[in-house]
């Protein structure tokens, strides 16, 4: 069963962050190990395959990141397993560029700007992912995804680099 | 329908089975505990004949015999103190490379010789005791005291850890309770205790924060509360930062201000324990008031000390800030800012410092809410959860997991499988493969923490796997899963899927493996994150280096034969560069040294092609050929 079945929503790229939060409590609301205390272990361990299974589409679907590359998966679009090189001379173009912006950042604020930045391009990214969905365009997709795949792990990142900073300045 | 039935008026009716099974919920502390129970939703810790909810978690084992746990342990350690224990909790699942984290703090006689390959031992009362059968004694003072109050067995019971408690320390805490005969129905995180006791009590809908800041730990959580469900989105703390770090600061000093006015001391456990519990009478004295001071003497040597609230506060000013950036680090891991906060909840004895109130209510812009009692919020907590756990409360509690899991790879990196803040209980499985031609066996070794490198973080259990047919490198698929089960435990089990080989472990803890102390992992894993991915690309560079390197000699071991005797020559010296950009700490070194490897061998790389293909040809008639190009 995938993971847009196993909460009962339909298989889109633009899913109701509320809608999906309900469909989440109320199959945990069955299946949750809590509610199985006292009973058989046969019964416990299948409960706490279910709740398993809820917390990991639960997990997949919440992030629009995480739910496009799955959805693309199930339209038979592999992207390659995280920290693999780059193979698209654009983004590493972009990478290179912005990495070196980042390392030269100096202040907090500095810092800011660019994850900022990064937010509005992942931003952009995705609204217009829904297009080469429509489109079935398996190419521009899997680039797609791996541009903000990329732009996710910048914030990360920029993340780390503030934390340092921040440090420094204390 | 059935008939309800009514008793003779004084006649004590049978209990019904349900009241039979009462569960109580209990706060296992650093420095207090409590036991509470729930009926029909209203919360009560129970107190002992003087009205008190606290025990102290002190555990006594006086030359007269027998144990004494709480306020008559507490009175005790003064005069015999190598036989009474307090903040045991700092040691749960702890081996001895952890030791550090709390050396010095506490005054701690460790059992020469254990906790290399098991838990750390005490030596209490001229007995080497596990801090399992020393928090035995804690649960077994709070059962007695539960079953005094409510006249029934008590056998059942929900207990909580600090959210930020590792694999080791929960599954110690389960053993304890087991030791004192208490059946766990779950183990609940504190702050997530803390929110259901507010919740429940305050009917508050939306995104709230609980401040955690005990005796010895610090948990920060975010939680999202609405319609009965309290969802964790993120949690993170220190499990070694706390009140008794403040107790420290204060002892330390009077100590150094004897020494300045030259009293020669023998500091010994005796001393600390008195310079200890003075100071934490200082500390609190000065929640109410600007100054205070107090009289030590040992060793037939008085002195007397004095300590304003502004001087205090600046000796215990980094520990706050460290507790903020923790939350910082927590707010953005959920993608919250402090204003998306509608409340901050304040548990733990240590919260009653007014900096600490001071500087939370600034970071999050709002006052913290504090009108239950932070001791007894966690136990109130626990015991709701325990009641909805029995009696079947629609209550519905997501907790997470506070570190990530994961593995180590060649070159003593972390694959991260379980990221930290994943919602439990949860199953995530990842394929691994073989990295030389022929290797039978897999080394599967299981870390907990944030850090990219294995060194950095918490070692949980190694094991091996088995009985791979040789293959190929890179060709045996393993695969390796991780159950997080409801009270936070892990499962690892392996299996190498072209083969059906399958291996399965329950994670038992591998004490005083690791270098750092867990409570520094998050903290540390931003702070060293730029470090961290520097480190990682050189060892990958090493790692592709290498199995280069593998390929090449097997190929040359192989089809030597093809190389002209000083193509040969020239291809060993770029073997050999190579082999010392490896051993160098150059990661540009390495890719040109591999590169210009790649490059020399290219042209042995063909000739090997060719032969494969005229191998491969031979014997075959022009027909097989064609049927083949037509496949």
């Amino acid at each position: 069963m995938d993971h847009f079945a196993r909460l009962g929503l339909p298989a889109a790229l633009e899913l109701d962050g509320a809608a999906l939060d309900r469909a989440y409590f109320t199959a945990q609301r069955q299946w949750h190990p809590d509610r199985f205390v006292g009973r058989p272990a046969e019964e416990r361990a299948q409960a706490s395959t279910e709740a398993a299974g809820l917390n990991d589409a639960y997990r997949t679907l919440k992030d629009p990141l995480s739910r496009a590359v799955y959805l693309a998966g199930l339209n038979g679009i592999d992207l390659p397993g995280d920290g693999k090189t780059i193979d698209d001379p654009d983004l590493l173009m972009e990478a290179m560029e912005t990495r070196e912006e980042l390392h030269e950042a100096a202040t907090t604020d500095a810092v800011d700007a660019l994850a900022a930045r990064s937010r509005d391009e992942m931003t952009k990214a995705l609204a217009g992912l829904g297009t080469l969905f429509l489109r079935h365009d398996k190419a521009a997709i899997r680039k797609a995804l791996l541009r903000l795949r990329y732009l996710d792990k910048f914030a990360e990142e920029a993340r780390a680099r503030r934390t340092n900073l921040h440090r420094e300045k204390a | 329908m059935s008939l309800l039935e009514i008793h003779e008026p004084g006649e004590t009716p049978l209990p019904h089975a349900g009241e039979a099974s009462l569960a109580v919920g209990i706060d296992l502390g650093t420095t207090n505990s409590v036991v509470a129970i729930a009926r029909e939703g209203v919360p009560a810790a129970l107190h002992d004949e003087t009205g008190k909810a606290l025990v102290p978690s002190v555990v006594a084992y006086p030359d007269a015999g027998g144990v004494l746990v709480g306020e008559e342990a507490r009175l005790l350690m003064a005069r015999e103190p190598r036989n009474a224990v307090a903040s045991i909790k700092r040691l749960m699942g702890r081996g001895a490379a952890d030791l550090h984290a709390v050396a010095g703090i506490l005054p701690y006689e460790i059992e020469p010789g254990s906790g290399r390959t098991d838990m750390v031992k005490l030596r209490i009362g001229g007995k080497a005791r596990s801090p399992v059968e020393i928090s035995a004694e804690i649960l077994k003072a709070l059962r007695a005291r539960a079953e005094a109050a409510l006249d029934k067995p008590i056998e059942r019971a929900v207990i909580t850890v600090p959210a930020y408690f590792d694999d080791a320390a929960r599954t110690a805490t389960r053993d304890a309770a087991r030791v004192a005969g208490l059946e766990v129905l779950r183990l609940v995180n504190e702050p997530t205790a803390a929110a259901l006791a507010y919740g429940l009590d305050k009917g508050s809908e939306g995104l709230y924060a609980v401040y955690d800041l005990g005796g010895g730990t610090f948990d920060f959580s975010l939680l999202r509360l609405e319609k009965g469900v309290f969802q964790v989105l993120a949690t993170g703390g220190d499990a070694a930062l706390g009140g008794d770090d403040f107790d420290r600061a204060i002892a330390e000093r009077m100590l150094a201000e004897r020494k300045k006015d030259g009293i020669a001391d023998q500091v010994d456990e005796a001393a600390v324990k008195a310079a200890l519990a003075l100071a934490r009478h200082m500390k609190e004295q000065l929640s109410d008031r600007d100054q205070t001071s107090g009289r030590l003497e040992f060793a037939g040597a008085p002195s007397f000390h004095a300590l304003t609230r502004s001087d205090f506060e600046a000796m215990i000013a980094a520990h706050i800030e460290r507790t903020l950036d923790i939350a910082a680090n927590v707010l953005a891991d959920a993608g919250m800012t402090a204003p998306d906060v509608q409340g901050v909840v304040l548990v733990g004895g240590s919260t009653r410092l007014p900096l600490v109130r001071a500087k939370v209510a600034g970071m999050i812009g709002k006052p913290a809410l504090t009108d239950i009692d932070p001791d007894e919020v966690v136990a109130l907590g626990a015991a709701l959860q325990a009641e909805a756990l029995t009696g079947g409360g629609d209550t519905l509690l997501l907790d997470v997991t506070p570190l990530s899991l994961g593995l180590e790879t060649m070159g003593g990196i972390v694959e991260k499988v379980v990221p930290r803040n994943t919602p439990i209980p949860v199953q995530l499985a990842q394929d691994f493969t073989t990295y030389q031609d022929g290797q039978t066996a897999m080394a599967i070794h299981v870390v907990q923490g944030e850090r990219e490198m294995v060194a950095d973080c918490r070692s949980l259990a190694r094991f091996e796997l088995s009985g791979i047919p040789p293959m190929t490198a890179g060709a045996a698929r393993i695969r390796v899963s991780f159950a997080v089960d409801a009270d936070g435990l892990l499962a690892v089990s392996a299996e190498e899927r072209t083969t059906g080989i399958a291996q399965r472990i329950e994670v038992k803890p591998s004490y005083g493996l690791s270098h750092d102390d867990m409570a520094d992992m998050l903290y540390d894993s931003l702070e060293n994150a730029e470090a961290d991915v520097t480190q990682r690309l050189l060892v990958e560079a090493r790692v592709e280096a290498r199995r280069n390197l593998l390929a090449l000699e097997a190929a040359l071991a192989k089809d030597g034969s093809l190389l002209a005797a000083d193509e040969r020559v020239a291809l060993d010296a770029a073997r050999a560069e190579l082999e010392i950009a490896i051993a160098g700490e150059n990661r540009d070194a390495i890719n040109a040294a591999a590169e210009a490897l790649e490059g020399m061998s290219k042209p042995f790389a063909e000739r090997r092609m060719d032969r494969g293909i005229r191998e491969a040809l031979a014997g075959m008639s022009v027909g097989d050929l064609e049927s083949r190009v037509g496949e």
